[in-house]
């Protein structure tokens, strides 16, 4: 009980921090490496993290499944959606030159916003993957071979 | 202004309405937005399709970068071409599904079940319109693991198990192509595969290009289940769900035979290639291989889901000798092949489903009297069995006749001879099935069985058709395969 | 030939190897799994090699830098990567079903309980 004691509070310092980490990774992208993959890997491990520690069950309502199926629908839409926006702005598909007032700024916009969209949709896919191995039932085969 | 943009949306609007099939979790609603998303899909390519053969190949530069730099979608002949067979799969498997799925899939699964088609359906026709090497493998993989999952929902636990081998045999392959397109690059430089083509003349003795040859080679035959690569293939279509074998069946290994055209053809310059490494000897003598073991094995198969398989490992084979002959003809019926045998084994596997339905097995013996009792199914079974066998007003006698004149084009008689031999071995098989299903009574106890909905019957007649009418009158698609073909081989007859 | 100066092609066929092998030789499908990804891996290691451009620095725009490495294989590689991921999530996924379904994740005793169903 006591080195799970050491862990939890560890832990409850460490998750805020992770975060905050894959939020810079995520929007730090263009200036050095990074980007919404990374980002979104990162943002999951904290909620991992969490998991590992206080039970998947405890996880579950933090991160209710709902909310992470939105999530990873949402992020494909965004992308998906970023790029039709350019289209009917008057570029080609996700040229985003067309989406602000100035190429450069248009750039910027997009990207950012894909990268987003991608971050969302790589964390939700990343805990929704976790959350089905884990909470398997774990008598699954065992009194067999 | 749509117009315009057709190429882009034809995989965009897919793609994106495979997020909102999951959002909507109920499985109606995502039924019907699939019908509605698959129907719009056949129309862009029926557009593109008429668009290309007017005015010529389309290109259209995505995020407003130019080609070489960029990723260009490139629409032409051929492109547009197998856009319109895997969209009017796509279409009419839809309708058929929704009965067809109520029975095979768990019901809390189904609105996942429409999410991954509509991945697959984008996946798939993003390979067929990309003009960039390395855009085609995301497509691959976006179409593969659909698949894999797609395959995994059947009943039988064995899917499980079909879906893993395929699922580990399709990734070696999609990594040997990555492999040989990592080669390209690091000659040429570039990813474009119009800059590819361009390129390649200058440095076609070099080893790394004929090295990369041999990986594009190895792993577009892993994915298209070409002996002996076909280990795959005869499980994950036996055990999946019935609409998920029409689908993959009708369209996946096509789309993979039009990656290895286009690798072979439009990227390394098709003759040009050949006198440095004899390529198409070896897929000439894989093809033929193909098609007579895969049929000699379909003959001895109780599961006729599992002879169908074989079958098509065999008509794979006629597309890959198609494209191995290296002329007009034989090219040209390689290519009508793809459309004609989408069509036969559609309505075939089509078949299979409504014979599951209402049956439960696709054991040759359940088969038993259903002549009498599923009339309209057994008559689509008849006629895409006669496509097989290339007899005269099917389509299947279409593509057999352009590949014999092929062959005897460039003098090669023994290969005339070897397509005639496998008509016959699709002969045997055929009159396996229809002599269970017209010429044994039915076991007592099937009182039950009548025929399949309307809703299984109606698309199964509309392939059925196809596959007469196109038989009858070829012109349309031959236009289109001769148009396809001169423009690969560069003009030369 | 040149050994020294091809140290990470040499590593990549390494990779490539071992990573084959495990996927042939191995009958538990977790491993089978695992050298997929291996293998996946040598090939990442061989299109990032090619990117480096002698005396280049990362592809980070930088004050006071000229050459960089050529971004393009390294971008290529992280969409692989990302395929790579999925790929292994859903093979494990499948086998976690297979392990429901059969009782085991051998593949040899797996084809024995298919060999007796038609």
């Amino acid at each position: 009980m006591k080195r799970k004691a050491i862990l939890r509070v560890t832990a409850k310092l460490l998750i805020p921090l992770i975060m905050l980490f894959a939020l810079y990774v995520q929007f730090h992208g263009d200036f050095g490496p990074g980007g919404g993959f990374q980002a979104g890997v990162i943002f999951a491990s904290a909620f991992i993290l969490y998991a590992l520690l206080f039970g998947v069950a405890n996880a579950r309502r933090v991160a209710p499944a709902g909310i992470v199926r939105a999530g990873l629908a949402f992020g494909v839409l965004l992308y998906a959606g970023v790029g039709v926006a350019a289209l009917l702005l008057g570029g080609n598909y996700l040229d985003y030159s067309a989406l602000a007032h100035d190429p450069v700024h248009g750039q910027e916009l997009g990207i950012s916003l894909i990268e987003f969209g991608v971050g969302t949709t790589v964390a939700s896919a990343m805990i929704t993957i976790f959350f089905i191995f884990a909470g398997q039932d774990p008598e699954i085969g065992r009194g067999e071979r | 202004m749509i117009l315009v943009h057709l190429p882009v949306l034809q995989v965009v609007v897919p793609l994106m309405a495979a997020p909102t099939c999951m959002i909507l979790r109920n499985g109606k609603a995502a039924w019907a937005l699939a019908l509605v998303i698959t129907w719009a899909a056949f129309a862009v390519a029926l557009s593109l399709l008429l668009r290309v053969i007017d005015g010529g190949p389309i290109s259209y530069a995505i995020g407003g970068w130019a080609a070489p730099w960029g990723i260009e979608y490139r629409v032409d002949t051929l492109n547009a071409f197998v856009l319109v067979i895997v969209t009017s799969i796509g279409a009419l498997v839809v309708p058929f599904a929704r009965a067809s799925v109520e029975r095979e899939v768990a019901s809390d699964r189904i609105y996942l079940f429409y999410t991954m088609y509509l991945l697959c359906l984008a996946g798939l026709l993003g390979i067929t319109i990309t003009g960039d090497a390395f855009n085609l493998f995301v497509f691959l993989e976006i179409s593969s693991l659909s698949s894999y999952v797609l395959i995994s929902l059947g009943r039988d636990r064995r899917a499980l198990t079909a879906a893993f081998r395929y699922l580990i045999l399709g990734t070696i392959g999609a990594t040997f192509y990555i492999i040989g397109v990592g080669m390209m690059y690091m000659v040429t430089g570039t990813l474009n595969i119009a800059d590819l083509a361009a390129r390649l003349p200058a440095l076609a003795d070099s080893r790394t290009v004929h090295m990369a040859l041999a990986f594009l080679t190895v792993g577009i035959s892993l994915k298209l289940a070409l002996f002996p690569l076909h280990l795959w293939l005869p499980n994950a279509y036996a055990f999946a769900p019935t609409a998920v074998t029409v689908f993959l069946a009708a369209t996946a290994t096509k789309v993979a035979v039009y990656v290895m055209i286009r690798i072979v053809y439009t990227m390394f310059g098709g003759p040009v290639i050949f006198e440095q490494i004899p390529i198409n000897e070896v897929l000439m003598g894989l093809g033929m291989l193909s098609m007579i073991g895969a049929s000699l094995v379909a003959i001895f198969q109780d599961n006729v889901k599992r002879l169908l398989a074989y079958s098509s490992l065999s008509q794979i084979g006629y597309m890959i000798l198609g494209l191995s002959l290296a002329n007009v003809n034989g090219l040209a019926g390689g290519i009508v092949h793809i459309f004609n045998h989408a069509m036969m084994k559609g309505a075939l596997f089509m078949a299979m489903g409504c014979i599951v339905y209402r049956v439960g097995s696709v054991q040759i013996d359940a088969l038993a009297g259903l002549g009498r009792r599923m009339p309209f199914t057994m008559a689509g079974v008849v006629v895409g069995g006669l496509s097989l066998i290339g007899a005269p007003l099917t389509v299947g006698f279409v593509s057999k006749w352009y590949l014999i004149q092929g062959a005897l084009d460039r003098g090669l008689w023994p290969v005339a001879l070897v397509i005639l031999v496998s008509g016959l071995l699709a002969l045997v098989y055929v009159w396996r099935i229809v002599e269970v299903a017209y010429f044994r009574p039915s076991p007592d106890g099937e009182a039950g069985v009548q025929e399949a909905p309307l809703s299984m019957l109606i698309p199964l007649g509309i392939l059925s058709v196809v596959c007469i009418v196109f038989g009858i009158d070829a012109t349309a698609t031959m236009d289109v395969a001769f148009a396809a073909a001169r423009a690969l081989l560069g003009g030369a007859p | 030939m040149d050994v020294p100066g091809l140290f990470n092609y040499w590593i990549v066929v390494v990779l490539m190897m071992i990573g084959f092998y495990v996927v042939i030789a191995q009958g538990n499908l977790v491993k089978k799994i695992f050298g997929l990804n291996i293998f996946q891996v040598g090939v990442f290691v061989l299109y990032i090699s090619m990117g480096k451009v002698d005396g280049g620095t990362a592809p980070i725009l930088e004050e006071g830098f000229k050459v960089y490495t050529n971004p393009i294989p390294s971008v290529l590689i992280l969409t692989a990567i990302v395929v790579g991921i999925a790929t292994m999530a859903l093979g494990l996924a499948l086998v976690v079903r297979i392990r429901e379904a059969y009782g085991t994740i051998e593949e040899d005793e797996i084809e024995k309980q298919e060999g007796d169903v038609p």
